[in-house]
């Protein structure tokens, strides 16, 4: 199996690619971190990480030439597993709304928006270890204990447009979005590389994952 | 629900441990990878790195440290020590931290907090702040390990790096630091209720109870500590199962 995980020079790649190759050594998986759509063609798995502002992101990935022809060609068409985690999971989404109105890649219908805790006291971001809500069962929890724990650090979230795609939500001031999913697409809004046991599961999860 | 978090912190100098870590089984107590593992098992929240003698000679070892350490701990790190530009936090995020901590550059110019937080997004970007008091209920800030004051207020610094798009403040009082009396309460409330970002205290940890009047009393988002845990005076999940028991929420492992 080879797994892609998309290098578009945002934020920390190497806990992912770590994290992944961790669960990967196990399951006979080949993990590289790659900016060539050609890699991402061949792929088995695709990773989209991200960190940081969703425009950014959104043009740091525009920026690679190709891989949205690419990508759109191995996800939508021949239905290759992908596993989009935080901006990477937010640019799912029709349209993001940090700083200024950015379109997503549309593959998960909603908007990305700022987090608004009904407790003024609650910061934002909303950084740490928070407990998530299942909505509905999907593989990608397989094995994950009722009310685990999961690390977010982020400001926005993702409102879906069709609550049949959101899978679980952690409380904070209010739901918020944490996994999302529709056929051979999921995303992560907290980061699983650093969840721990629960992350690494997910990990594993998503490289079994046979949609 | 969001649950507060506890942060070791460990101090190295030339790749070792500066101040000692007592485990049972860890072989190699001064070794920092080591040590960050054996929080990562124990349940810590996060790993906080400080690299007090950050010199342009040793930032090699520093990032071999990360990077060996990102391999083994799925838990967050944060590095600070020396850490001056855009292109540090770029190395470092590169070597395998998940944040990165400004202090005296912040101090010297905030801008590069913002130059920072717009290329790699506020989530990574945490400004260290040394505050003493300098009258009742008043802080300044000090930089150089706490002996150069700078006359900046320490409540409006924070405002100010909060607005330049810092994701954290991570808010050592120097009047406590090692004196294992508490945090200097009045101060961490006072920044922590002035920004929107959490904040983690920092500084005079000595008892468990100290951890609870941080949240309680300090306001504060985290609670980092060194001492009490490197020496084995508590465990990790002592300490969450106290701040539990003072109904602070808490990961259980």
């Amino acid at each position: 199996m080879r797994v892609a995980i998309i290098d578009y020079d945002s934020g920390n790649l190497h806990s992912a690619e770590k994290a992944v190759a961790l669960v990967g050594r196990d399951r006979g998986a080949e993990v590289a971190v790659t900016s060539d759509p050609a890699a991402v063609a061949r792929a088995d798995r695709i990773v989209l990480p991200g960190d940081g502002a969703f425009p950014a992101c959104r043009a740091a990935f525009d920026a690679v030439p190709g891989m949205m022809e690419v990508l759109s060609e191995a996800v939508l068409r021949r239905g290759v597993p992908f596993l989009g985690i935080c901006v990477g999971m937010q640019m799912l989404a029709d349209e993001g709304l940090e700083y200024r109105p950015t379109p997503g890649f549309g593959w998960i219908g909603g908007r990305v928006e700022r987090i608004t805790p009904a407790d003024p006291a609650l910061k934002v971001p909303h950084m740490g270890w928070n407990d998530l809500q299942v909505r509905r069962p999907h593989p990608i929890l397989a094995g994950i204990p009722e009310a685990a724990h999961a690390y977010f650090v982020h400001s926005w979230q993702f409102r879906v447009a069709d609550p049949a795609d959101l899978v679980a939500s952690v409380d904070y001031g209010g739901p918020v979005t944490a996994v999302v999913a529709r056929d051979n697409i999921v995303g992560l809004q907290f980061h699983p590389e650093k969840s721990q046991r629960a992350g690494l599961q997910m990990l594993g999860n998503f490289l079994d994952w046979r949609p | 629900m969001l649950k507060t978090r506890i942060i070791p912190c460990l101090d190295v100098a030339d790749g070792r441990v500066v101040k000692g870590v007592n485990f049972v089984d860890l072989v190699d107590a001064g070794d920092p990878v080591a040590a960050a593992a054996a929080y990562d098992a124990a349940g810590a929240d996060e790993l906080c790195f400080l690299d007090i003698h950050a010199t342009h000679e040793n930032r090699g070892t520093m990032f071999d440290l990360v990077t060996r350490t990102a391999e083994q701990c799925f838990i967050p790190l944060t590095v600070g020590g020396g850490v001056r530009t855009p292109h540090d936090v770029r190395d470092l995020l590169l070597a395998g931290a998940d944040k990165v901590s400004f202090n005296s550059a912040a101090v010297a110019d905030p801008d590069v907090v913002a130059q920072a937080a717009d290329r790699f997004g506020s989530q990574c970007i945490v400004c260290a702040i040394d505050a003493k008091t300098v009258a009742p209920g008043r802080w300044e800030i000090f930089t150089h390990g706490g002996r150069k004051p700078t006359g900046i207020d320490a409540v409006e610094f924070a405002r100010t790096v909060a607005a330049r798009g810092a994701g954290e403040i991570l808010l050592t009082s120097m009047d406590r630091d090692g004196t294992r009396a508490g945090f200097n309460l009045p101060l961490t409330r006072a920044i922590a209720d002035a920004v929107d970002i959490p904040v983690i205290a920092s500084g005079g940890v000595g008892t468990l109870d100290h951890l609870v009047e941080g949240v309680t009393e300090g306001h504060a988002s985290a609670v980092l500590a060194a001492s009490i845990f490197h020496f084995g005076t508590y465990t990790i999940g002592e300490a969450k199962a106290h701040m539990a028991a003072a109904g602070i929420p808490m990961r259980m492992a």
